[in-house]
């Protein structure tokens, strides 16, 4: 009986294998974006590993306050029984950018240093290749493709290298980075040698420092993963919302089919058990393809993704995918995940289905009038979440629980609103044709509410997200042209150099900014101090958010400090606080300025301060004033010597600022886009199957005197006007949602709050591509209607009642 | 006999129409020719799957013919489009279907001036008369499902008879009805047929209810006999 049961059930699919269609690939697409993004997360957290272990960051590090440590400091301590390992740390010159060099002592170096087996592949295949001159470099494929520079030595590409980083022996690494008989730091190979005394005893300032793991990448990426986990998470709703629907529809399709089992003899539990068992066999099945889509979104993104990371967070990403079994295996349970969440209720209803019970096409907007209560009571009780989350959630979980709030609010209140909507347009409706239309519309819209929430979704989180990506640009673009006041950039190589150029640049008319800097603390987290040069370009250009009436002066004396926007919101300060500097210089903050794209704290003080607070700064890096930069640097390179790699202009530097978001926002644009995809999905197959369902409803209208012509253009009208009421609500959400985005996540996720721009333009462009998707989702049923034959709207009359 | 008479309101000649069978089609209606005046009530009887329902779709346009004539006021329903036939439906035609076929999104109400305000032809205060004497009134604001199968076809008879139809086809309009309820739904027909000058062609398995209109049709395998 159970085989006969189950064929008898199978056999619906054969008869609407569009319907099987929408259930499988809708949840393979809730798998595959979900499995997709977190592919990406995962392929960059195993970057930050190898990463940090690559710098040596996974055990106990001595570190020197002036930078670096002379060879000699190493000798002795190695001497006096310290188990230490010595590594050079500097960027050379690479294709888009540089690349992080390491160098480091192979014969020192603990077996598991650098990343497992880079070395094997590379150092102990060929050790005496690996020492010496010229040497041989390791690096990971796609850090291996941009070493072009020719003076480099040979390179040998290995998978198991971090990316982003060049592997090669001390002496080597020592000459390309100019750093002869120093070192960057030293790494404790034993860590219980570290009792043996006092690192200053060698020199001071030598500072032992714990592990620091792969934890301080990820937190300067976190909030880059959890924007990409947000839209994983949404994209994986709005598909169990398409799954949800198709579960349904073929519940609500199959009733007839349910009874006559049930009336027959089936138990009420086995029913149920085949209809779970069904469902369970299309989620395997649809968790299959979901993760292969899963693996090429992933791959697909993933090079946008590692450029991202590169330009933005200067951390560095593998561009491409290596597949872990972990993930096909979280892929296969988010798929049954996502079955049972979208079928539960459809599982809940078989159990309790009545045998005996009256046909009612208008039942379930009644059950809905019942449930239309819990959804309102819902969608006001995430509201009032959302406005919690508002005024007590802290950190980025809280932006994110208020806009989830939001999104979930809104959607559920969506069918209540357009139900409201068309019981007023049918009142307001003259004429019996428009009367039954907009009757009708409303009728439809629990079976259509599904779709029409992810279409909803789709659109609100298109709004918001282009609002913020426009509103960025657009700041950005204004601050860039603020921010980099000077034409030309060159970074000497040495002092020597830096003092040629200083001589040089005298006797000319432009005029030579330094743009020294030291890293340190500040407030206990990794910030920079930049010394400002006093010339007007600055208090002429500097974008201030806030400041004292005199804060320029007050650099200039060397009294007062600028911070960035994100050190100031950080930590709560304002214009007149006291600052503590690296090395515990104290500071009053003069004024807050804008900073995009910068991940860390900064702060601006006088030059001459800056030079007397750390007098062992780099002070290699230069901007000029000069009306022609291209002259200039071409001047620089024939007169001077300066290598072209060492000079940058404005024009290139902006471009390579914007090219970094562009590629952040292409893979914000990719996600959007399939998401809206995704949605426009839902309401094609969502009609295709109303399409069949709803003849007895349109079979009597027809009889009565409406031609299929004009029922077909009613039809096609209905998909549009619901579109469209759903695009007008969808407006005022997704703006909602950049307000919260530029305000709330933004400003815990980057530190800096942008202003919110509106175009008009885009959101006419939106509108337009939600009416023509609906349109084209609404023209083959609406076609097939005309094309019907009469017998079949007559046979209704016959079979329906 | 009598002088020359006058276009009749409906005349059927040669009308076959074949439907799909198990191999090959089967003739349902054979060859049938009829005529109906306007004022005129005509029974329609015959045993189940003698073609009843068949012939009224196809003389109310909703089928083609394979053959014959079908002329509603002199048009041939054959020369028209299914915009015109549509058309024709609407301004001219009322249908009581066997099954009732009522619009589930629209009210009893609703149901009952859907068709006349499509023709243009709704008259609030014979509408309201009318749902008052089909005993509809408390039911006006219900949705069909909410109403009893005998409910549910006064709500049809209603909303045929609403745009005042020159012609009324009715599918056993009383096969839901008890005995004395049936006679008076009849009655009522009957009553607001003659006073709107209309025809009436119905279908019916009652010899009594037969008997009470004009003239009787007995439809056999597709043939008219008698
Ligand atoms: N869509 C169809 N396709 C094929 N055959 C059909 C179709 N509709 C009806 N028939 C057949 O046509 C014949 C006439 O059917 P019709 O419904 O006109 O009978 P009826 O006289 O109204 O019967 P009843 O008194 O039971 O209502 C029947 O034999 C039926 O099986
Ligand atoms: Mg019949």
């Amino acid at each position: 009986m159970r085989r006969t049961a189950l064929l008898a059930l199978l056999s619906h699919w054969r008869h609407h294998p569009f319907q099987l269609l929408t259930l499988v690939l809708g949840l393979a697409l809730a798998t595959g974006l979900w499995s997709g993004v977190q592919a990406i997360n995962a392929e960059a957290r195993a970057s930050y590993d190898r990463a940090a272990s690559a710098l040596g960051s996974d055990r106990p590090v001595l570190q020197a306050a002036t930078g670096t440590i002379p060879e000699s400091v190493y000798i002795a301590m190695r001497r006096a029984g310290w188990k230490v390992t010595p590594v050079v740390d500097g960027w050379i010159e690479a294709g888009e950018g540089s690349v992080r060099l390491l160098g480091i002592d192979a014969l020192t170096a603990p077996p598991d240093f650098a990343p497992a087996g880079s070395l094997e592949g590379g150092a102990a295949a060929d050790p005496l290749g690996f020492l010496m001159p010229p040497g041989r470099m390791i690096a990971a494929p796609d850090t291996a493709r941009r070493l072009t520079a020719k003076e480099l030595p040979p390179v040998i590409v290995s998978d198991a290298a971090a990316p982003g980083i060049v592997l090669a022996d001390i002496g080597i690494a020592q000459q390309l980075l100019r750093l002869e008989g120093q070192v960057s730091r030293l790494v404790l190979a034993e860590e219980s040698t570290a009792t043996l005394g006092n690192p200053e005893d060698f020199l001071e300032g030598l500072t032992l420092n714990a592990p620091q793991g792969s934890a301080g990448l990820q937190r300067l990426t976190d909030s880059f993963h959890l924007n990409l986990t947000a839209f994983g998470f949404l994209s994986f709703a709005v598909g169990l919302l398409i799954v949800h629907g198709a579960i349904g529809l073929a519940f609500e399709q199959r009733r007839p089919m349910f009874r006559t089992l049930r009336a027959l003899g089936l138990p009420a539990r086995t029913l149920t058990g085949l209809v779970a068992a069904e469902l369970a066999s299309l989620a395997v099945a649809a968790g299959l393809l979901g993760i292969v889509l899963g693996y090429v979104v992933a791959a697909a993104l993933i090079p946008d993704v590692a450029a991202t990371l590169r330009g933005l967070y200067g951390v560095p990403v593998e561009g491409e995918l290596s597949l872990r079994p972990a993930w096909w295996g979280a892929g296969m349970g988010i798929a049954l995940l996502g079955t049972l969440v979208a079928g539960m209720g459809t599982i809940w209803k078989i159990a309790r289905l009545p045998v005996l019970a009256p046909a009612r096409p208008r039942a379930w907007a009644r059950a809905d009038a019942r449930l239309a209560w819990a959804q309102g009571a819902g969608a006001a009780l995430l509201a009032l979440v959302a406005l919690g989350a508002r005024a007590f959630g802290e950190g980025l979980v809280g932006g994110f629980a208020l806009l989830a709030a939001l999104l979930l609010s809104a959607a559920l209140a969506l069918p209540l609103a357009l139900a409201a909507l068309f019981g007023l347009t049918a009142r307001l409706a003259r004429g019996a044709r428009a009367e039954w239309f907009w009757a009708d519309t409303r009728q439809q819209l629990p079976s259509l509410s599904l779709a029409l929430m992810a279409l909803l979704l789709a659109l609100a989180t298109n709004i918001g997200v282009s609002t913020m990506v426009y509103s960025f640009r657009l700041t950005f673009d204004g601050w860039l042209d603020q921010r980099l006041v000077s034409d030309l950039y060159v970074t000497a190589a040495d002092a020597a150099e830096a003092e040629r150029l200083r001589a040089w640049l005298a006797l000319r008319p432009e005029t030579l900014l330094p743009i020294w800097r030291v890293d340190g603390e500040i407030l206990g987290r990794p910030a920079e101090v930049y010394g400002v040069a006093d010339n007007p370009v600055y208090p002429a250009n500097w974008p201030m958010l806030e400041a004292l009436p005199d804060a320029w002066d007050r650099v200039r004396r060397g009294e007062g400090a600028l911070v960035n926007e994100q050190l100031a919101r950080r930590e709560g300060l304002n214009p007149g606080d006291r600052l503590t500097l690296p090395g515990g210089a104290v500071m009053e903050i003069a004024g807050i300025y804008s900073d995009y794209g910068n991940p860390s704290g900064q702060v601006a003080i006088g030059l001459p301060r800056l030079v007397a607070l750390y007098p062992g700064v780099e002070r290699l890096r230069f901007g000029i004033l000069t009306d022609t930069p291209r002259e200039l640097a071409r001047a620089l390179t024939e007169e001077l010597g300066i290598a072209e790699g060492q000079i940058s202009d404005q024009a290139s530097i902006k471009a390579f600022s914007r090219e970094v978001f562009e590629r952040t926002f292409a893979v914000t644009d990719a996600l959007n886009v399939l998401t809206l995809a995704v949605a426009g999905f839902a309401i094609l197959t969502s009609l295709l199957t109303l399409g069949a369902m709803r003849l007895p409803q349109l079979a009597p209208v027809w009889a009565l005197g409406l031609p299929r012509r004009q029922l077909a253009r009613l039809e096609l009208l209905r998909t549009l006007a619901l579109a469209g009421f759903t695009f007008l609500l969808a407006l005022p959400l997704g703006l909602a949602l950049a307000w919260v985005l530029l305000t709330v996540i933004n400003v815990e996720a980057f530190g800096w709050r942008l202003p919110m721009y509106l175009f008009p333009a885009e959101w006419l462009r939106l509108a337009l591509f939600a009416l023509i998707a609906a349109a084209l989702a609404g023209l083959w049923p609406a076609f097939r209607l005309t094309r019907l034959a009469p017998a079949t709207l007559l046979r209704i009359f016959s079979n329906e009642r | 006999m009598s002088g020359p008479r006058p276009t009749p309101l409906l005349s059927v000649s040669g009308l076959t129409k074949r439907l799909p069978g198990a191999d090959r089609p089967v003739t349902v209606l054979d060859n049938i020719n009829l005529r109906i005046d306007a004022g005129e009530t005509v029974a329609l009887t015959g045993e189940s799957g003698s073609g009843k329902s068949t012939l009224l779709h196809v003389i109310a346009g909703l089928e083609p013919a394979d053959d014959g004539h079908i002329r509603l006021d002199g048009q041939d329903l054959a020369a028209l489009d299914d915009t015109g036939r549509a058309a024709l439906r609407r301004d001219r035609i009322g249908i009581v279907f066997q099954q009732f076929n009522l619009i589930p999104s629209l009210t009893v109400a609703q149901n009952v001036v859907f068709q006349a305000r499509l023709a243009g032809r709704n008259k609030a205060s014979w509408t309201a008369a009318l749902i008052d004497r089909l005993g509809l009134a408390e039911h006006a604001a219900k949705y069909p499902e909410d109403l009893s199968g005998g409910q549910q076809q006064r709500v049809a008879i209603g909303r045929a008879l609403a745009p005042r139809p020159a012609l009324l086809l009715a599918d056993e309009p009383t096969g839901n009805l008890d005995e004395a309820t049936g006679d008076a739904v009849l009655d009522l027909m009957l009553e607001l047929v003659s006073e709107t000058g209309a025809a009436l062609l119905m279908v019916t398995h009652s010899q009594r209810l037969a008997g009470r209109l004009s003239r009787i049709l007995h439809l056999s395998h597709g043939r008219i006999a008698g």
